[in-house]
């Protein structure tokens, strides 16, 4: 699922005419936004009121759920019974890694249980995330970079690019399992006799292969859009300079593509950090290759309320990152606008 | 700052549905338990609906209509559910949940059987309702009971078997030790010697615990607890570890389910594969086939004698929410008859429950791999019945991987599987 | 002609030859490099297509050509004797789709007229509320949404399938058309109002023509979202309700265990060809939507 986060909140509107800051200022101003304010709370409630049911619900409930223990066998009946109020153990299951003790009390989770796989899931899905996001901005640039200049059969390029994106994920998943087999063409094309999907760093890798195939030109195209965003006189003139290929990159376009860029890496970010689709269908999260997303399906089988606890956890490490992105971001966007937004704050 | 602006909102608008949620009270709470109740309706009669998962081989409408002729006032409804064993699942779940007296006859896979029962949602088929066992092979019947009370009637089976290649091995081994001996065969025709299935998933819990049980182990005791700490079940799994390890069970085979493990045999690249019947023909009839004419079968290999092997299939419990439960229980009865595991066997390819179908001459003509099936599911053992089985099969398949891979002590990982267990069913 | 000029000229000639020999080189590179694109954007979905093609009998066949090629695969696709639902999956896919673009774009334009358009308190709070949404993770919404489902017997039905992915693409609906909206030439409206219109009419009457190939636009990204939405549909669908991803994901061969790696690409070339001529078709459209939000 691609989002779109634009900068929207930390930017002004290209024209802004008609924006308040611009209207005429003095007696009409408050009937102004009084009107407008009951003109846009009109339109704005459909959408609210449908995040807040799809959205906002789950996630309370989520919550509620994350506190309460799942039912368990009551020893003389044979039967399950309800679990009641659970505190914090759902949380300490994953966190701390502590299961319930047969014999009352906690023990470190054993190998084999859903709650002992919490911290490499977790840094399974980072180094999905750092390694997937880092080859598709690299990739990208340089596919936008290609895309960028004039040449023969440049549309038929830019259209190509499009269409591992537009193959649906699980498509793709189903596509690079066959191509990964061990009977498959990978291993036939390049002679190897690796088993992909079998032992650790091939799985990664396979899933990795397989996510930087399908987002690539997605990010080539951000990127793109950025590119084009750059006069050509502003080459035309470093180079007049002397400027060697390389310092024109890292002066001008790096600088002039990074607000775009940005965008383009912090949704990304969000979305490989949701990452389940790909290793769920390709490795079945075998060999390490468990993201928090496989792990939270994989416990709703053996219990909601612990799986509620999970998926809470997992909201709150992604709302993390994003804050600490857009902090991260926002101030590169002020800093790039200071000129522009001087006086507007 | 701008970002706090920007950020700022975000927190009060979780703030603000927090707050709106609490009015909204606990819409989660944990599943509803305790059931219906056992001793309602038991002479109830009428219309029944029986549901079960994708009729693929068209068997179970032509044996509705002969019922329904024969009752024309206690009719059976067909509802058919998905082919994904999952979906079938928490279908039935939500159903059960929901106290639906729609759903009175239900087929249940043998690993689902205790969990169903233990949250009271199948009739205990006892007393009144008793069934008549009698001729049904032992371990299906252990597979639809729950601490002692059978709760499902068997109505399909499902056993391993051991496919070799005739033309390279002259007497089939009968024991583990045998086969690993005739490796050499397999070395000197530069092929693998033995798979089965060893990825991680569903089959190597099948795959791990025959090892187990091959060996003289069991999975749980008689009360559900786990027994894995034994000479028995170390020896067992010991025994794919070290043939792994030595390259008797090639090493793609950790990436092996059922089908690749089909394809690599049907290739001729394995003198040895564990696998379910449907193999059989496939291997000789599918044009790539290598093994069309060298195609052998025979009872998975165990310590002495022949092996234990998993069972698979499925059987058919009534809902404590029925309202119609003597006529459920009739048909129940008709499920189980010599006349309807024939007609599935013949139909379906469905293994049957009945011992003495597997040696009707007519039957084995058809299904040439009955009698070795029925040494087969003789000897089987069932997975784990346990109300806990998503937890208990996650735990042996993390475990046995490991110790296949040669990444842990078989020890060790028996010891985790042990302590996995013990947590997680409580 | 003096032999300074001459040598001039042969200077002058030496260096136009060298820019042309520079210049011919870096077209090389360029040809190179957006080759080795394309074989790298296109040979694993030619993969797909070649086998889609190949006999089931066939399946680890691989010679890179089309080999033992045969049209068997998409009959297999469609056939439902084996528990799939192919067929009724893509109508299910289009349907799904369908309602999710229509509404989250009718709900989706007029928040994105307010956000861009208008002025009023709790701007950035709206803002940040759905940009918020935009960050949930799909997993935190499973587990509730399927309890409540269970429990309110949606399990199975397409309002479960539908609602969620409206939250999914409503805010990618709501930034697309905002970008769109705040690009658009307002003084139009603006002379529309001076001719009498309300601020409605103006909107209905000017605006709406104008946006409308934005809104298309929109239309597309939120209908390939939804249409390549896979979690949700895993875990609350049914064989009726279950939509092309998740039939691929599980598609089921003659016999049990069987994978029919063949009908799977066969399905997978099904699904995938409406969206990448969808896509070339409308290629810039959607490269514009694509980086709306990210460029402005």
């Amino acid at each position: 699922m691609a989002t779109e986060l634009g900068p929207t909140p930390v930017k002004k509107p290209a024209s802004g005419g008609t924006e308040l800051h611009h209207a005429p200022k003095g007696v009409g101003e408050d009937n102004a936004i009084a009107s407008q304010g009951k003109w846009a709370s009109w339109l704005l409630a459909p959408a609210i009121i449908a995040l807040a049911v799809v959205i906002v619900y789950p996630i309370i409930s989520a919550i509620v759920m994350s506190f309460q223990a799942d039912a368990g066998l009551d020893p003389a009946t044979g039967l399950f019974a309800e679990g009641g109020p659970a505190g914090i153990t759902n949380y300490v299951n994953w966190i701390a890694q502590q299961c319930a003790s047969p014999g009352g009390g906690t023990v470190a989770c054993p190998p084999g249980t859903l709650g002992s796989q919490f911290w490499s899931a977790t840094a399974t899905t980072f180094f999905f995330t750092i390694v997937t996001v880092a080859l598709e901005t690299v990739l990208g640039f340089w596919m936008a970079i290609i895309m960028a200049r004039t040449f023969k059969g440049r549309s038929l390029v830019r259209a190509a690019v499009l269409v591992p994106w537009a193959i649906p994920t699980a498509v793709t998943a189903k596509l690079w399992l066959f191509i990964f087999a061990f009977e498959g063409i990978a291993n036939k094309l390049f002679n190897t006799s690796i088993l992909w999907t079998g032992s650790e760093w091939p799985a990664k890798w396979a899933v990795i292969i397989a996510d930087v195939w399908k987002t690539t030109p997605f990010m080539a195209l951000l990127i793109l859009a950025g590119l084009q965003m750059i006069p050509a006189e502003v080459y035309e003139a470093a180079k007049v300079d002397g400027a060697t290929a390389w310092q024109r990159f890292r002066m001008i376009t790096l600088p002039l593509v990074k607000p775009a860029l940005m965008v383009a890496i912090l949704f990304r970010t969000l979305d490989a950090l949701r990452m389940f689709d790909l290793p769920y269908i390709l490795t079945g999260g075998s060999n390490n290759t468990t993201t928090l997303s496989i792990l939270v399906i994989s416990q709703i089988r053996q219990g909601f309320n612990v799986a509620a606890a999970l998926s809470t956890i997992t909201f709150i490490i992604i709302f993390l990152v994003a804050f600490i992105f857009v902090r991260f971001l926002g101030a590169n966007v002020v800093e790039q606008q200071t000129g522009a937004s001087k006086g507007k704050k | 700052m701008k970002t706090r602006k920007y950020l700022l909102p975000v927190a009060a608008a979780g703030v603000l549905a927090l707050s709106l949620s609490a009015c909204g009270g606990g819409g989660g709470g944990s599943s509803s338990t305790g059931g219906g109740d056992a001793a309602a309706n038991l002479d109830g009669r009428g219309p029944i609906t029986y549901v079960q998962g994708k009729d693929n081989s068209n068997v179970v409408r032509p044996l509705i209509d002969k019922w329904n002729a024969a009752h024309p006032n206690e009719k059976v409804t067909f509802k058919e559910q998905t082919d994904q064993a999952d979906q079938q699942h928490d279908d039935l779940v939500q159903h059960f949940q929901a106290k639906d007296t729609n759903y009175d006859v239900v087929s249940v896979d043998v690993v689902w059987t205790a969990e169903f029962a233990a949250k009271g949602w199948l009739q205990p088929l006892k007393d009144k309702m008793a069934l008549d066992t009698a001729g049904m092979l032992k371990p299906t019947l252990d597979a639809a009971s729950y601490k002692g009370t059978l709760y499902a009637a068997p109505e399909s089976s499902d056993g391993g078997i051991l496919y070799y290649r005739k033309d390279l091995v002259p007497t089939p081994p009968k024991t583990w030790d045998e086969m690993m001996s005739m490796c050499s065969i397999a070395k000197t025709n530069n092929i693998g010697c033995y798979s089965g299935q060893f990825s991680k998933y569903e089959g190597l819990t099948v795959n791990a615990s025959e090892a187990i049980n091959s060996a003289g182990g069991s999975v749980l005791d008689k009360d559900g607890k786990p027994s894995l700490n034994t000479d028995a079940a170390k020896a067992g799994l010991a025994n794919l570890a070290k043939a792994y390890a030595d390259g008797n069970i090639p090493k793609e085979a950790i990436t092996y389910k059922e089908e690749e493990s089909r394809q690599a045999f049907q290739d001729g690249k394995l003198l040895f594969l564990r696998n379910w019947p449907y193999v059989y023909n496939l291997a000789v009839t599918e044009g790539s086939s290598k093994v069309k004419d060298v195609l052998g079968m025979t009872a998975l290999p165990g310590k002495s004698g022949p092996g234990a092997s998993s069972l698979g299939g499925h059987s058919a419990g009534m809902s404590v929410y029925s309202k119609n439960k003597a006529t459920a229980l009739d048909f129940l009865k008709f499920l189980t008859t010599e006349e309807t595991q024939k007609f599935f066997a013949t139909q379906g390819s469905l293994a049957p429950v009945l011992t003495k179908l597997y040696d009707d001459q007519a039957l084995v003509a058809k299904l040439p791999y009955l009698p070795v099936l029925k040494t087969s599911i003789e000897n089987a053992v069932p997975r784990p019945v346990t109300p806990f089985y998503p937890a208990v099969t996650k735990a042996i398949q993390d475990n046995a991987y490991s110790a296949i891979k040669g990444e842990k002590a078989v020890d060790a990982a028996l010891s985790d599987m042990q302590k996995s267990i013990e947590t997680q069913s409580k | 002609m003096t032999a300074a000029a001459t040598e001039l000229r042969a200077q002058q000639d030496q260096g136009r030859k060298t820019a042309q020999n520079r210049e011919k080189l870096a077209q090389g590179r360029t040809y190179i490099s957006a080759l080795v694109v394309l074989i790298w954007c296109l040979a694993p979905a030619y993969w797909m297509v070649v086998t889609a093609f190949r006999e089931v009998g066939f399946t680890y066949d691989t010679s890179i050509l089309p080999t033992h090629v045969t049209l068997d695969n998409f009959q297999t696709a469609f056939d439902t004797s084996f528990g799939n639902h192919f067929g009724q999956a893509l109508l299910n896919s289009v349907f799904i789709g369908g309602v999710v673009t229509v509404v989250s774009l009718l709900i989706g334009v007029f928040a994105a007229y307010a956000l861009a358009r208008l002025n009023f308190r709790f701007k950035y709070l709206v803002l940040g509320f759905i940009l918020g949404a935009s960050m949930f993770p799909g997993v935190a919404l499973i587990t509730p949404l399927f309890q409540l489902f269970t429990n309110i017997g949606w399990m199975g039905t397409y309002q479960a399938l539908i609602i969620p992915n409206i939250s999914f693409v409503l805010p990618l609906t709501v930034y697309t058309m905002t970008s769109f909206f705040r690009e658009m030439p307002w003084e139009l409206e603006e002379s529309a109002r001076v001719d009498g219109c309300t601020q409605g009419q103006a909107f209905r009457k000017v605006i709406m023509p104008l946006a409308a190939p934005a809104i298309f636009t929109t239309a597309i990204l939120a209908f390939i979202s939804s249409w390549n939405e896979f979690l949700i549909a895993s875990q609350l669908s049914s064989d009726r309700t279950q939509p092309v991803t998740v039939a691929i994901a599980s598609f089921a061969g003659a016999q049990p265990n069987q994978i029919p790696y063949t009908a799977i690409m066969a399905a997978g070339t099904i699904v995938t060809i409406p969206l990448v001529i969808l896509v070339l078709v409308f290629q810039r459209k959607i490269v514009a939507g694509l980086t709306a939000g990210a460029v402005k």
